[in-house]
C-alpha cells in the first residue's frame, strides 16, 4: 500500500472508529468497548506496515501535503502529514498503550454510568493525539492539539457530579489554554517569518532555515521560547508542574494512560517536532535545559514527600520528564525518545497497579518495619532540611503561584468591568460597534494617528467583554452574548488593520454567530427549564438534562474556534493580518480568545457540572 | 462583657463528636460496622429520620425505587395492606396506600450541619473549605502516613501538634502565612481561644465544630479512630482529634488574616438568624412515614416468604447415622451454599456453621513478622500468641510498587529499562493474569507447611504481655464450647474438617473487608489449624471425655481454608495422617473440590461479564481468573444481598434455596434447654452479622455521603485510606462495586428455640438487647415443638402468621443458576 494511503487510515480510522461508537446505544458495553480496541488495534497494524515502507525507505522523512482547506492570495490553510523516527516512536507507545488501557477498562469500567462516554472520550483523545503526533505543520499539530485538551477536560471531570474533578479539570484546562498561548503566539510569528503556513519539513531545509533565522534572531528566538511555554505546561514542567497530580480524578485507567503517560509526553513531542525552530538558538536550548534540571530538582523533591501513591507517581513521572528536556535540550534525540517511552510505560503500569500498594506494602512492612528509615535529607541541618519539607509538602507553592499571577489579576481586572452590563451593552457598545462597520464600509477617512491605534483599541473592548465574561457571577447570557461580541470586535479590530476581505470576515464570523445561536438557545431552555442559573456555583443539570448539556458543550466549543467550524481557520487568518511587530494587538487578541476559551469552559461548568443542586438523590459532599 | 467559654464544654463536645464521626479503621483493619452507630440508641425509623435531616445522609430507598419495587412485584401487595393495616389502623389503610403509590412529595433533604459555617461565604465571599482542606489534608496525611513517602515527616514522635510546632520552630519556611497564626500555634493555645476569634460568641462554638469537621468527616473519622487506636497503625502515631480541630482552626485564621489582614469580624458577629441547634428534635414528616411504611413493606415481602418455607416445608428425610466427615464452616453468609454443595455431593456428610475464629482468640505473628495481627472478633482482646515458625517460601517482591523508582537519578536509570518490562507486564496482566505479589491472596496468610506455637511452654512462656501457646486446661475448654455450642456432641466422624475462610483480589484497596470478619478482617486459616490441633490433642481428649463429650480416637480434626473469591481449598497438615486415613481424606477432598465448582457455578450467575452457558469447570476457570485479575473491581461480591441470619439445626435450612443470602450458626437447642450457650451465640451477632448488614445497608442507600462511591477513581492515602484523586476527603464506607446488587434490607435473625427463652438471652446484656428493641435487626423464635413463628416486637414475642399460603417449589437450581442475574426469592427444593 502506498504511504499516502497508509497516512489517511492513520488519520481516518480513529475518526471512523469514533464515530462508530457514537452511534452505539450506552446499554451495548460489550460493543462500545469492542469498537475502541478494534480501531485501536488495527491503527497498530497500519502504524507497523507504514513502519516497515518507511525504514525499507532508509527512514526516511515522509510527508504528506494533504488537502488544502483555504487558500487564497498569500495564504494557504492545507493540512499536512508527517512520518518520521519521532512520530514512530509517539505512535507506537501511543497505540499500545491506548489498546492495552481499551482492553483493561471493558472490565473495569463494567456497569460504571458514563461507560460509553469514557470510551468515546478515548478514541477521541486518540484522534487528537494522532493527529498530533503526524502532523506535518503548526496548523495541523494545533488541531490536534486543541483535541487533546477538550478531552483532558473531559476525563478529568469524567465524574461530574462531584466538586473537585470539575473543580480540578477546569484548573487543568485553563493550564493547557495558557499553554496555548505560546503555540498560537508561535504560529502567528512564523507566518510572518516564512511568509507560508510552513511544514516542518521545509524547516528542515538548514539554508532556509539559517538565511531567515539570521536576518531575524530575535523572532527566532521569541518563537522558541514560545513553543517552549507550550511544552512546559502540556508537560507539567514548572512553574505549571501543579496541574499534574490534580489531573488524576478520573477512572485509574484514563489517570494511567493519559496522565502517566500519553497526554503528559506530548510536550516534549513539541519540542522534537519542533526542533528546527530553536536548535539553531543557543538561548533557547540553555532556557530548556534550565527549566529541565529546575523541573526535575524540584518535581523529585516533591514527589518524596507525597504520602498518596497517585501523586507520587504524578510528580516522580515530572522529575523524569523534566530529565527528558534536558536530554531533547543537549540534543540527544534518541535518547530522549528511548526515555519517554520507558516513561511512559512504567508510569502507566504503576499508576494501574497503584491500588495495590496499599495491601503490598502494608505486607511489607508487616515484615521489615523499622521505624523511621533515614533518608539522605537527614544529613542536612535541621533547618534546612525542615524548610525544604515544608516547601516540598507546599508543593513550592505552584498551585497558589498560578492563582497568585494568573488568576487573581485577570479576576480583579474582571470584577472592575462593572461598566459593563445589559444597558451599557445595548445603548453603548452596539451603537459604537455599528459606527465602526460604518466607517469601515463607508471608508471614512480617519486620521493616521487615529487610525493606527484602533485596532488594539477595539480588541482591547473585545477583550474587557470576555473578562467580564469570566467574571461575571450572575447572568448567564449576558456572559455567553459579551463572548460573541468579543469576536465580532476582534474582527473589527483586524479590518481596520489590514485589508480583510469581506469573505474572510465571513469565514471567522460565521462559525460564531452558529455555535453562538445554538448556544444561546440551549442556554435559554435551560433558563426555562430550572430556577437556579448563575454562575456563582456549580449547578450539576447535566443530572436532568443532558441533551442540553451536550448541545450546550458543542456550542462553546464552536465559539473556542474549536476545528468543528471554519472559524479555526478564520483564527489562523487573523493572524496573518497582524504584523509582526504589532506584539500589542497580537497580545491582546491571543489573550481574548485564550479567556474566551475558559470563560466558556467556566459557564459549562458551572451550569452542568459539579454536585447537583437538587438533593432528592445521592448527592457527594464537596470535599469528594 | 460575656464570660468568656460560657455554654462550651470542650471536652465533652470533643467527646460526642467523636462518637458521630465515621469510625472505620485504616485499610489493613477494615471491620464492617453500623455506619450509623452514634444513633444506635434511638429506634431505627427515628435514627434514619434524625440522621437525614442533622447530616443530610439519605438513609433509606428513593420513593421511586420503592415504587418500582412494588410494580415489579417485589414489593408484595399483601404484606404492605397489612403493614399499613398494622401501623396506621385498618380505616386508612387506603388512604396510605394512595398516599404512599402515588403522592409527590418534596423529596430534597437538608443538612442542618453545615449551615452556620456556609456562612462564611455569604457574610465574607470566603469559601474557607477550599483554601483550607488542601493543607490540612496533606499535613495530618504526611504525619500519619504508613509507608508511601521517601521523605517523612521530619519530627513525629511529639504528637501531631507538638511535632508541627517543631518543625516550625527549626525552619525558614513554615505552613501559614500570616504572623498571627504563627504566633497562635507558638502559644499553644486552646480550642475556645481560636473559637473566640474565628467564631465570638461561645453559644455557637459547638455547632460550628460540627460544621468544620463534618466538611471531611473522613479525615476527622479516621483522627478519631487512630487517636482510639494508636496501635492499629504498624508505625504508630500519636494524634488527636483536638490536634487536627486546632490546626484546622489555626489555618483558617491564616486565610482569614491573608484575605482581610487582622482585624475582621467573627463569624458569630456577622450571622444574623442563628440556626436551629442540629440535635433539635427533628419533626417526622409524612413524607418520613412513607418511607418507613415502604421500608417495612420491602423487608417482611422477603422475610415473609422465608419464615413460612422454614416452619412449613416438609420434612427432611433424616440424615445417615454414620457420616463420612464433618466441616465446620463460618457463619458467614458466603459459606452457606457451599455448605448445601458438599452435602447434595456427599449426602453422608454433616456441616456446620459458626463463628470462623472458631472459639480461639489470639494474636498471631508470622515468621519474621514485626508485628501481630489478631485472629478473632473485633471487640475481643486475647491473651494468647501464636507464632508461626519454619516457613517454605520467602514472599515475592515487586519494585513497581516500591517507591524506588520515585527518586530522580534511581528512576533515570530505571526508566528507560524498566518501563519496557513494565510494558511486558501489562500485557501479561491483561491477557494472562495471574498470582503476582500484588495479589492479596488468602493462601499467604500462613505458610501451608509452618509449624506453629500453638502447646504452652513454660520455658518460653511469653511476649511482651502475651502467653505463647494454650495449656491444656484451655485448650479444652474452648474445645468443649465450640462443639457444644454447635451441637456436635455425638456420633463424630472420621474426618472433621474446620474450614476458616479468606479472600484474593487484586489491585483491591479493600482487600480485609473480604477476609473473615470474625478473624478482624484476616484469612481464618491459623484459626483452623490452631482449634484442630487442640482438639487432636490426647490429653484435651481425655479431659473432655471425663466431661462427658467423647470424642472417638477414629476421629481426626484437619483445619483448612476456603479462599470464598477463588472457590479453592487448602488443607493443613495432611502429612500427620497415616496412609490409610490419608486415602479416605483424599476422597472427601475430591468431593470437597466437586462442590467447589458448583458453588463457582453458583456465584457466576451474579457476574455479568461470565457467559453460563459454559461448563462449571470453565466457569470456574473464570471466577479464579477474576480474583488475580488487575482489572477487576468486583473478585468476589463479599457479603452483598445478605438478608437473613438463621440459629439453629441444620434440618431449619436443608432443602432451601436462599441465595447465599444467610449467615447461618448451627446451634441445638436440645442440648441447651436454658440457653446459656445461645447467650454467648447472640452476643456476638449483632455487632458482627448486624454491622455487616447496617453497613451494606448504609453505604447502598447513600453511597455518595455514607459509602465510598465507585472505587474506580480511588487513590491510597498514606496506606490508611483512600480518597478520590489527589486533594479530596478520606472515602470510608463500601464501594459502590461492592453493595450495588445488594437490597438494602435489616437482618433477620431466625432463632430455632422457644421464645421465653430467646427473650432471655437477649435481655442477658444492654449492648444485646439495644439491637433489637431498637428495630435495628428483627428477630423471629421458631418453636422447635410446634414451629410457630414469634416475631419479636416492642419488647416481646408475638405470634406471627405468614400470609403466604405456599411456597415455590423448584426440582434443581441449575435452570435458575443459567437464566437468573437478580436477587432470588427463597425456593424449596423438592
Amino acid at each position: 500500500m502506498s504511504t499516502t494511503l497508509l497516512l489517511h487510515i492513520l488519520i481516518l480510522l480513529p475518526v471512523f472508529g469514533y464515530v462508530v461508537s457514537l452511534c452505539i446505544p450506552e446499554r451495548f458495553e460489550a460493543a462500545i468497548s469492542s469498537v475502541s480496541t478494534y480501531t485501536v488495534a488495527l491503527h497498530f497494524l497500519t502504524f507497523v506496515l507504514l513502519f516497515f515502507q518507511w525504514i525499507s525507505n532508509s527512514g526516511l522523512t515522509i510527508d504528506l501535503k494533504d488537502i488544502v482547506i483555504y487558500k487564497t492570495a498569500g495564504y494557504e490553510f492545507y493540512l499536512d502529514f508527517c512520518f518520521d523516527k519521532i512520530t514512530a516512536m509517539y505512535l507506537f507507545v501511543g497505540s499500545i498503550l491506548t489498546f492495552l488501557v481499551s482492553i483493561y477498562s471493558r472490565v473495569y469500567l463494567h456497569r460504571e454510568k458514563g461507560y460509553k462516554r469514557f470510551f468515546n472520550t478515548l478514541l477521541f483523545f486518540y484522534i487528537g493525539y494522532c493527529i498530533t503526533v503526524l502532523s506535518g505543520n503548526i496548523e495541523t499539530l494545533f488541531i490536534g492539539w486543541e483535541i487533546l485538551g477538550i478531552c483532558s477536560f473531559l476525563l478529568i471531570a469524567f465524574y461530574r457530579e462531584r466538586f473537585l474533578p470539575v473543580r480540578n479539570a477546569v484548573k487543568v484546562f485553563t493550564v493547557y489554554r495558557i499553554g496555548d498561548i505560546g503555540l498560537i503566539m508561535a504560529m502567528w510569528m512564523s507566518h510572518h517569518l516564512w511568509h507560508q503556513n510552513i511544514s516542518f519539513m521545509q524547516l528542515q531545509n538548514d539554508q532556509l532555515v539559517n538565511t531567515q533565522l539570521e536576518v531575524h534572531s530575535p523572532v527566532g528566538v521569541f518563537i522558541a521560547l514560545m513553543i517552549l511555554i507550550t511544552a512546559a505546561a502540556k508537560s507539567a514542567q514548572l512553574p505549571f508542574s501543579s496541574w499534574l497530580p490534580r489531573a488524576m480524578e478520573g477512572p485509574t485507567p484514563s489517570s494511567a494512560i493519559f496522565y502517566g503517560s500519553l497526554s503528559v509526553h506530548i510536550g516534549v513531542f513539541l519540542l522534537l517536532r519542533t526542533r528546527e525552530f530553536w536548535e539553531h538558538q543557543y538561548t533557547a536550548r540553555v532556557v530548556i535545559v534550565l527549566l529541565g534540571l529546575a523541573t526535575s530538582i524540584v518535581a523529585s523533591l516533591i514527589a518524596r514527600v507525597q504520602s498518596s501513591v497517585k501523586s507520587q507517581i504524578a510528580y516522580s513521572s515530572v522529575a523524569q520528564i523534566g530529565l527528558i528536556f534536558i536530554e531533547v535540550g543537549l540534543g540527544f534525540e534518541t535518547l530522549a525518545l528511548i526515555h519517554f517511552a520507558g516513561n511512559a510505560f512504567l508510569r502507566t503500569y504503576q499508576l494501574l497497579v497503584s491500588p495495590s500498594v496499599a495491601s503490598y506494602l502494608i505486607r511489607e512492612q508487616f515484615y521489615n518495619f523499622q521505624p523511621r528509615e533515614l533518608t539522605f535529607e537527614d544529613t542536612w541541618p535541621k533547618r534546612i532540611e525542615h524548610s525544604i519539607y515544608i516547601w516540598s509538602l507546599r508543593e513550592w507553592d505552584l498551585d497558589l503561584f498560578m492563582a497568585r499571577f494568573l488568576w487573581n489579576p485577570l479576576k480583579s481586572v474582571g470584577r472592575k468591568l462593572n461598566f459593563l452590563n445589559i444597558h451599557t451593552i445595548f445603548w453603548f457598545f452596539l451603537p459604537s460597534y455599528l459606527i465602526g462597520i460604518w466607517c469601515l464600509y463607508a471608508r471614512v477617512d480617519i486620521p493616521d494617528q487615529i487610525r493606527d491605534y484602533l485596532p488594539a483599541l477595539f480588541s482591547l473592548i473585545g477583550l474587557s467583554m470576555v473578562l467580564k465574561s469570566f467574571t461575571e457571577r450572575k447572568n448567564v447570557l449576558m456572559s455567553w452574548i459579551l463572548i460573541i461580541m468579543n469576536h465580532f470586535w476582534v474582527a473589527l479590530a483586524i479590518s481596520f488593520n489590514e485589508e480583510f476581505k469581506i469573505d474572510q470576515v465571513f469565514m471567522y464570523l460565521s462559525g460564531i454567530v452558529l455555535a453562538g445561536t445554538v448556544g444561546m438557545f440551549a442556554l435559554r431552555k435551560i433558563k426555562l427549564l430550572e430556577e437556579s442559573t448563575d454562575l456563582g456555583n456549580f449547578h450539576g443539570h447535566v443530572y436532568e438534562h443532558p441533551r442540553i448539556a451536550f448541545t450546550f458543550l458543542v456550542a462553546c466549543l464552536g465559539l473556542t474556534g474549536f476545528p468543528i467550524t471554519p472559524t479555526f481557520i478564520g483564527e489562523d487568518l487573523i493572524y496573518t493580518h497582524i504584523k509582526e511587530d504589532q506584539y500589542v494587538l497580537a497580545a491582546i487578541t491571543s489573550l481574548g480568545f485564550i479567556i474566551d476559551g475558559l470563560s466558556l469552559i467556566r459557564l459549562y461548568g458551572r451550569i452542568f457540572l459539579g454536585p447537583h443542586i437538587k438533593t432528592y438523590h445521592e448527592t457527594p459532599y464537596k470535599s469528594s | 462583657m460575656e464570660k468568656v467559654d460560657s455554654g462550651f464544654n470542650e471536652h465533652d463536645v470533643l467527646h460526642e463528636l467523636k462518637h458521630y464521626l465515621p469510625a472505620q479503621s485504616p485499610l489493613k483493619d477494615f471491620i464492617h460496622h453500623n455506619t450509623l452507630h452514634a444513633f444506635q440508641h434511638q429506634k431505627f425509623f427515628t435514627a434514619l429520620r434524625n440522621s437525614s435531616k442533622i447530616f443530610g445522609y439519605k438513609t433509606s430507598l428513593a420513593l421511586d425505587e420503592f415504587r418500582r419495587l412494588y410494580v415489579s412485584g417485589r414489593i408484595r401487595e399483601d404484606v404492605l395492606s397489612r403493614v399499613l393495616r398494622e401501623r396506621m389502623g385498618k380505616e386508612n389503610v387506603n388512604e396510605w396506600k394512595s398516599k404512599l403509590l402515588s403522592k409527590k412529595y418534596d423529596m430534597t433533604t437538608e443538612a442542618r450541619v453545615g449551615k452556620l459555617r456556609s456562612q462564611w461565604e455569604v457574610q465574607f465571599g470566603m469559601d474557607l473549605d477550599v483554601l483550607v482542606h488542601p493543607p490540612l489534608f496533606r499535613i495530618i496525611c504526611s504525619y500519619l502516613d504508613q509507608g508511601i513517602s521517601i521523605w517523612n515527616f521530619p519530627v513525629l514522635h511529639k504528637g501531631f501538634l507538638n511535632s508541627i510546632r517543631e518543625i516550625e520552630k527549626n525552619s525558614y519556611a513554615s505552613f501559614f502565612k500570616s504572623k498571627r497564626a504563627k504566633n497562635l500555634l507558638r502559644s499553644r493555645c486552646k480550642i475556645s481561644d481560636l473559637l473566640k476569634i474565628v467564631v465570638g460568641d461561645p453559644a455557637l462554638y459547638k455547632q460550628y465544630l460540627y460544621d468544620q469537621q463534618f466538611a471531611h468527616q473522613g479525615w476527622s473519622g479516621m483522627v478519631s479512630a487512630i487517636e482510639d487506636f494508636p496501635e492499629t497503625l504498624l508505625d504508630t502515631k500519636r494524634v488527636s482529634l483536638k490536634d487536627l480541630i486546632i490546626l484546622e482552626l489555626l489555618l483558617e485564621i491564616d486565610a482569614l488574616d491573608q484575605k482581610f489582614g487582622e482585624i475582621w469580624s467573627p463569624l458569630g458577629f456577622k450571622v444574623e438568624e442563628r440556626p436551629e441547634d442540629i440535635f433539635s428534635e427533628v419533626p417526622q414528616s409524612e413524607y418520613d412515614t412513607v418511607l418507613s411504611l415502604w421500608q417495612d413493606a420491602y423487608e417482611w415481602s422477603y422475610y415473609d416468604d422465608v419464615l413460612y418455607a422454614i416452619a412449613s416445608k416438609p420434612e427432611v428425610a433424616p440424615a445417615p447415622a454414620v457420616k463420612t466427615f464433618q466441616a465446620m464452616l463460618c457463619i458467614d453468609d458466603r459459606e452457606l451454599s457451599f455448605r448445601d454443595y458438599m452435602e447434595k455431593v456427599d449426602p453422608a456428610c454433616e456441616t456446620f456453621g459458626t463463628p470462623g475464629f472458631f472459639g480461639v482468640e489470639f494474636y498471631f505473628q508470622p515468621e519474621h513478622g514485626k508485628s501481630y495481627t489478631k485472629q478473632c472478633p473485633a471487640p475481643v482482646f486475647p491473651k494468647y500468641l501464636i507464632k508461626e515458625i519454619d516457613i517454605s517460601e520467602d514472599r515475592k517482591k515487586d519494585v513497581h510498587l516500591t517507591n524506588h523508582t520515585h527518586s530522580l537519578f534511581k528512576g533515570w536509570i530505571m526508566a528507560p529499562t524498566l518501563g519496557f518490562w513494565s510494558a511486558f507486564r501489562l500485557f501479561l496482566s491483561i491477557f494472562k493474569p495471574s498470582m503476582s505479589p500484588a495479589t492479596s491472596s488468602s493462601f499467604n496468610h500462613m505458610d501451608k507447611v509452618s509449624k506453629l506455637s500453638i502447646n504452652f511452654d513454660e520455658k518460653n512462656a511469653k511476649d511482651k504481655d502475651l502467653q505463647i501457646g494454650y495449656t491444656v486446661d484451655e485448650m479444652a475448654t474452648r474445645v468443649e464450647g465450640l462443639l457444644k455450642s454447635i451441637g456436635l456432641v455425638e456420633h463424630f466422624a472420621p474426618f472433621v474438617y474446620v474450614i476458616g475462610h479468606g479472600a484474593s483480589s487484586a489491585n483491591n484497596p479493600h482487600y480485609a473487608a473480604y477476609n473473615c470478619g470474625a478473624c478482624s478482617g484476616r484469612a481464618g486459616s491459623v484459626n483452623a489449624r490452631v482449634v484442630c490441633n487442640m482438639a487432636n490433642h490426647a490429653e484435651v481428649r481425655a479431659i473432655l471425655s471425663s466431661k462427658g463429650l467423647a470424642i472417638p480416637d477414629s476421629t481426626t480434626f484437619i483445619g483448612a481454608l476456603h479462599d470464598t473469591t477463588r472457590d479453592e481449598m487448602v488443607f493443613y497438615d495432611e502429612n500427620l495422617l497415616s496412609e490409610e486415613k490419608l486415602a479416605i481424606h483424599t476422597k472427601n477432598v475430591l468431593a470437597i473440590n466437586q462442590a467447589l465448582e458448583q458453588n463457582a457455578r453458583e456465584r457466576a450467575r451474579r457476574f455479568e461479564l461470565i457467559d453460563l452457558k459454559l461448563s462449571p469447570r470453565e466457569i470456574h476457570k473464570k471466577i479464579l481468573t477474576r480474583s488475580v485479575s488487575l482489572f477487576e473491581p468486583r473478585p468476589e461480591l463479599n457479603h452483598a444481598t445478605n438478608a437473613l441470619c438463621i440459629v439453629g439445626r441444620r434440618l431449619l435450612t436443608k432443602n432451601l434455596f436462599l441465595d447465599r443470602r444467610a449467615f447461618a450458626n448451627s446451634y441445638d437447642y436440645r442440648i441447651d434447654a436454658d440457653g446459656t450457650i445461645l447467650t454467648n451465640i447472640m452476643k456476638p451477632l449483632g455487632p458482627v452479622c448486624g454491622g455487616i448488614n447496617l453497613e451494606y445497608y448504609f453505604s447502598r442507600v447513600d453511597n455518595e455521603k455514607l459509602g465510598a462511591g465507585t472505587k474506580l477513581p480511588h487513590n491510597v492515602m498514606g496506606l490508611f485510606g483512600v480518597a478520590n484523586g489527589f486533594d479530596g476527603d478520606l472515602r470510608p464506607g463500601l464501594p459502590n462495586q461492592m453493595t450495588e446488587v445488594h437490597d438494602p434490607v435489616r437482618l433477620l435473625i431466625v432463632v430455632e428455640h422457644f421464645p421465653e427463652i430467646v427473650l432471655k438471652t437477649i435481655k442477658s446484656a444492654d449492648a444485646v438487647y439495644e439491637w433489637y428493641i431498637n428495630e435495628w435487626i428483627h428477630l423471629v423464635a421458631l418453636n422447635p415443638e410446634t414451629k410457630q413463628l414469634f416475631e419479636f416486637r416492642d419488647g416481646e414475642f408475638v405470634l406471627y402468621q405468614p400470609l403466604s399460603k405456599e411456597f415455590s417449589r423448584i426440582q434443581d437450581v441449575s435452570e435458575l443458576l443459567t437464566t437468573r442475574r437478580d436477587n432470588l426469592p427463597v425456593f424449596v427444593l423438592d
